[in-house]
């Protein structure tokens, strides 16, 4: 896999000006940042900047006139080089909007560098409440979904079919922690109990030891709060171990269509999952996926790449609404201009706090024998209305909402 | 013109353009981290250029420290220069305790033991509640230096980063010109019989490693600071190997070497940071060559040169 | 059955089965590192590289030669083992009468590179290298299901590092060896070509090295970090069963592998940092490691 990066080399900027109330430089600049070899490379990487690419063309290309252009960078899941690299974005290169960012605990240490900024910051790949609540800022947008939202889909919906004990394996860090805490929280309020959960670093590899615990706890599901590569790795290996010849039944709490090719239908068939977007849904889904595929040598597009395609969408229009492209400004319009309507999120709305309310949708993973190709892998179970699929305002502990 | 007018004018060139780097367009960030890992190479390179001990566990003092000012700035809320100078001293401190373990033995074990308890210094790093694991300690203030000047501005960050910078660099060229330092030389050179002239060895050794841990320290709570954050990165093994390249790289028996060892590899980190795991590639390939044909570092070479030159 | 501090019995024979199993991965590994620093008294910080390495070319067999898991487990050792004596003869050599600092420099150096490589082609997440067919399914042992595969691990590992340890300690060539650690220019009067078997343990080492890597690709994914997580584990490991002690690093491995079994039954988080503790406790009790003797 190759990286690239416009030239940080060329024009030399000195420190950017203060925000003021128009569009500053002469060309819009929109940052597409995420995980490009790692483990998150699959879900976002070059999908989400090739989606941000058609949102610029479909848009027309131009913005009143000035030129679209579109960065990229690879975060290595690590926080310091995320921020890092957007810090220099903003002070050297004038990048207008951050986009996608998957990795929570780099869209945390990024939120705070385009809070400072005054920098419109699109989260798609990220998906920590905390960027809705403590960690809420004027700027940020979380668009594509979050653990609460995971949690409500999946974790309801096995509860509600008798899996009333949990064991969770955690990935441990930012996102692992806030899903299984969302994920318990559901449970528990549905009657099942947690027997316990075990951490295991990011990008790990071997969940033998994990998966053996897990296995002796006895619980009847064994919850993946995990993403990537983590996910897949602990779904093989639990069949290695026996672990659903077992008995026990696996939740895989967040889990993108480019999982379950590299995983194939044999390993992950009857998965239950929630997500944000499927391609298969209706015609203009189909549309967008179609035209993703062709760009991408016949990879579908994950809800991540979707989402940034309608978030840079949405942004731009917002932009072009009212003549200013600074942080705070473009977001408020964003929020104010009332329901979205396209392929990704028919009727969504973005709330104060920054989320982006949608309908979710509650899938299970295929056979072999239903599928009738690749990529056709979901069956639809049934959808979630946005305002029951995320938490409620009410609950906010964003300092933006008035509680 | 004398060797010595001569060093003399190059170290004023350098000071100058030290001191107008953000006016002619250089990054200040950049220039800023330039600065803090130069100082960590010259604090690093007092122990294993002037006494000869090789130590794989510096990046515990570095990250301890930007850890300890992270949170003592951004959750204690105290002002930036004391978050600096107690972080720096957290440093010293744990330096202490590593050397007063790990100088009951020698060479390989040495380096060794310094890793292990870097390892758990990682771990421990990794696990508290304050460090935030993966996440690290994200905005952290920049705050006013005395209660008056505003740091958040690049530019009056980059003349306090300036600042620290000579202060670190002073002390540990105070430290290499003086009796102490004789005795350390000398320990690099024939430890035996430094113990036969009757000095305790090892009360040296444990106080040019304080020494060394707590202005490694100082680079790393500016860094914090600098960067308004602290992150697992800076305590890994990875970062310790890092300075030992720097300071091979610019020269082990100097004391400016390292740091331009390090303005080196944070370029090259810099202009490569688009192009994957290549900067992995060429560090690599870097020390490679200076192990086996460049031993003396940049400065190194270029001292025997003059000297040559001299006659 | 008892519980052991809350821990049900199943769970405990478990992990330490899979400790064992770790700890034979630990166990040739630092059986080639020992047997780099007890011969040729170099501190071979690529070691973690080349198992990497390993596990690639076994991945590249099958991918591109379509060459499976059977045949690949002593092609790769052989490709990896020529890498070697080709790194050694260009560069290592040079080192030996330098001080121990350059060797684990230019191998640290060494293993960036070869990181480097394979991680610009390849990212960091895993390439999927399958279980052999004949090894898939496992046995129910009332405690675990014991994959078969891992189960092979075990058994080829314990043979081949007890294997390599008698023909050191127990073989006229072992002893040739073990002579020219002692005293080289005697052995050289004596008409054996000390360069060449130096030359050739280095190979043999690294040769373990990769095919440990074939070993651990179905297990653990074919990824370029494969030998960064796992090099400074076995570095402590070798120091603490005794730097050039074979039985040493043999024993040390299975023994840490177990220990981290252990903890991550009772205290998960810090079985990666165990192994740091034991190494601190022992190097300021033993200096010489739990096998070692004190070196010239």
């Amino acid at each position: 896999m190759h990286l690239k990066t416009l030239t940080l080399s060329a024009a030399v900027l000195l420190t950017a000006s203060a925000a003021q109330a128009d569009i500053s430089g002469d060309v819009i600049k929109i940052g597409v940042m995420n995980d490009q070899s790692g483990l998150y490379a699959d879900l976002a990487g070059e999908g989400s900047v090739e989606a941000a690419r058609m949102a610029v063309e479909d848009f027309g290309g131009t913005l009143n006139g000035m030129p679209i252009e579109i960065l990229s960078a690879d975060h290595q899941n690590k926080p310091d080089v995320g921020s890092n690299i957007v810090r220099e974005w903003i002070d050297r290169d004038g990048v207008d909007v951050v986009v996608d960012v998957p990795t929570s605990s780099v869209a945390l240490a990024v939120a705070e560098v385009t809070g400072d900024e005054d920098v419109a910051f699109l989260v798609n790949g990220a998906a920590t409440t905390r960027l809705t609540n403590e960690d809420c800022k004027p700027t940020t947008v979380h668009y594509a979904y979050d653990t609460y939202a995971l949690a409500i889909g999946t974790g309801r919906a096995m509860v509600q079919e008798g899996g009333d004990s949990w064991f969770f394996i955690t990935a441990d860090y930012a996102f692992g922690h806030s899903l299984e805490e969302d994920t318990s929280n559901v449970v528990k309020t549905e009657g099942g109990e947690v027997l316990g959960t075990i951490r295991h670093p990011l990008s790990s590899s071997d969940f033998s030891s994990y998966l053996l615990q897990a296995q002796s706890s006895g619980a009847k599901v064994i919850g993946l709060a995990n993403a990537g590569s983590d996910t897949t790795n602990s779904i093989k290996q639990a069949n290695e171990f026996g672990i659903v010849q077992g008995g026990q039944q696996l939740a895989a709490l967040l889990m993108f269509l480019t999982d379950v090719d590299s995983l194939g239908l044999d390993t992950s068939a009857g998965l239950v999952l929630t997500t944000g977007f499927y391609w298969d849904l209706d015609d203009d889904t189909r549309a967008f996926a179609e035209r993703f595929a062709e760009r991408r040598g016949g990879q579908y597009p994950t809800m991540v790449h979707a989402g940034v395609y309608s978030s840079v969408m949405q942004w731009l229009k917002a932009v072009e609404e009212i003549g200013d492209d600074s942080g705070a400004a473009s977001v408020a319009q964003m929020k104010a201009a009332g329901p979205i309507d396209d392929f990704f999120a028919k009727g969504g709305e973005i709330r104060e706090d920054g989320r982006m309310v949608h309908d979710m949708y509650l899938v299970e993973v295929k056979s072999a024998d239903e599928s009738e190709g690749k990529w056709d892998y979901y069956n639809v179970l049934r959808t979630i209305p946005g305002d029951q699929a995320y938490q409620p305002l009410s609950e906010s502990r964003c300092a933006l909402v008035s509680n | 013109m004398t060797l010595e007018l001569g060093k003399k004018l190059a170290l004023a060139a350098l000071a100058v353009f030290i001191l107008i780097t953000p006016f002619i367009g250089l990054y200040p960030i950049l220039m800023m981290k330039v600065l803090c890992f130069a100082l960590f190479a010259v604090a690093f390179n007092l122990v294993l250029g002037y006494v000869g001990l090789l130590s794989f566990g510096h990046a515990a003092f570095f990250g301890m420290a930007a850890y300890f000012t992270a949170h003592i700035v951004k959750v204690w809320g105290f002002p930036t220069e004391i978050g600096i100078l107690l972080g720096a001293g957290g440093a010293g401190i744990l330096g202490f305790l590593f050397a007063t373990l790990a100088t009951r033995r020698s060479g390989i074990y040495f380096a060794m033991i310094t890793l292990a308890l870097a390892q758990m210094v990682y771990f421990y790093c990794l696990q508290a509640p304050f460090t935030h694991g993966e996440d690290g300690i994200q905005g952290v203030p920049r705050g006013r230096f005395l209660g008056i000047v505003d740091l958040s501005q690049d530019l009056n960050m980059y003349y306090f980063v300036v600042g620290v910078f000579a202060l670190g660099f002073f002390i540990i060229y105070r430290t290499v010109h003086s009796p102490f330092g004789e005795v350390l030389k000398a320990i690099r050179e024939n430890e035996t019989r430094v113990v036969s002239l009757g000095y305790n060895v090892t009360r040296f050794k444990i106080a040019a490693f304080t020494i060394s841990a707590a202005v490694t320290g100082l680079a790393g709570a500016t860094k914090s600071i600098v960067f308004q954050s602290a992150t697992l990165t800076d305590v890994h093994w990875f970062m310790s190997g890092e300075v030992v390249l720097m300071t091979l790289l610019g020269g082990m028996g100097t004391i400016a070497g390292p740091a331009v060892g390090a303005a080196i590899v944070v370029a090259l980190q810099n202009y490569l940071s688009g192009f994957g795991a290549w900067i992995t590639i060429i560090t690599g390939t870097i020390f490679v060559i200076c192990v086996l044909t460049f031993r003396r570092g940049i400065v190194g070479e270029i001292n025997r040169l003059l000297r040559l030159r001299e006659g | 059955m008892f519980e052991l501090l809350g821990i049900p019995p199943q769970a405990l024979f478990g992990q330490l089965l899979l400790g064992l199993i770790n700890g034979s991965f630990y166990a040739l590994l630092s059986l080639g590192l020992a047997v780099i620093f007890g011969m040729l008294n170099v501190i071979n910080f690529a070691h973690g590289a080349i198992y990497m390495m390993g596990a690639f070319v076994a991945w590249f067999l099958l991918q591109f030669l379509g060459i499976g898991y059977w045949p690949a487990l002593i092609l790769a050792p052989l490709v990896v083992g020529a890498f070697g004596i080709v790194l050694e003869y260009t560069m290592l050599r040079h080192l030996y009468k330098l001080d121990h600092l350059y060797g684990l420099l230019l191998t640290f150096g060494l293993a960036l590179v070869i990181e480097g490589v394979f991680r610009n082609a390849y990212g960091v997440s895993g390439q999927p290298y399958p279980i052999p067919a004949a090894m898939q399914g496992g046995w129910n042992l009332g405690f675990m299901f014991l994959p078969f595969y891992r189960g092979w691990v075990v058994l080829i590992s314990l043979i081949v590092c007890f294997g390599t340890w008698l023909v050191i300690e127990k073989t006229r060539i072992g002893a040739y060896l073990r002579a020219a650690v002692e005293n080289q220019h005697l052995v050289r009067a004596f008409g054996i070509n000390v360069p060449l078997m130096m030359t050739l343990t280095y190979g043999f080492a690294v040769a373990l090295a990769g095919f440990a890597g074939v070993l651990a690709a179905p297990i653990y994914q074919v990824n370029p970090l494969m030998g960064q997580q796992v090099i400074i584990v076995v570095f402590a490991i070798v120091v603490i069963g005794g730097l050039g002690s074979i039985l040493g690093s043999i024993v040390t491995g299975l023994g840490i592998g177990v220990i981290e079994g252990l903890t991550k039954t009772f205290y998960p988080e810090a079985s990666s940092t165990v192994v740091f503790l034991i190494m601190a406790i022992v190097l300021l009790l033993r200096p010489h490691g739990l096998f070692g003797r004190p070196r010239t």
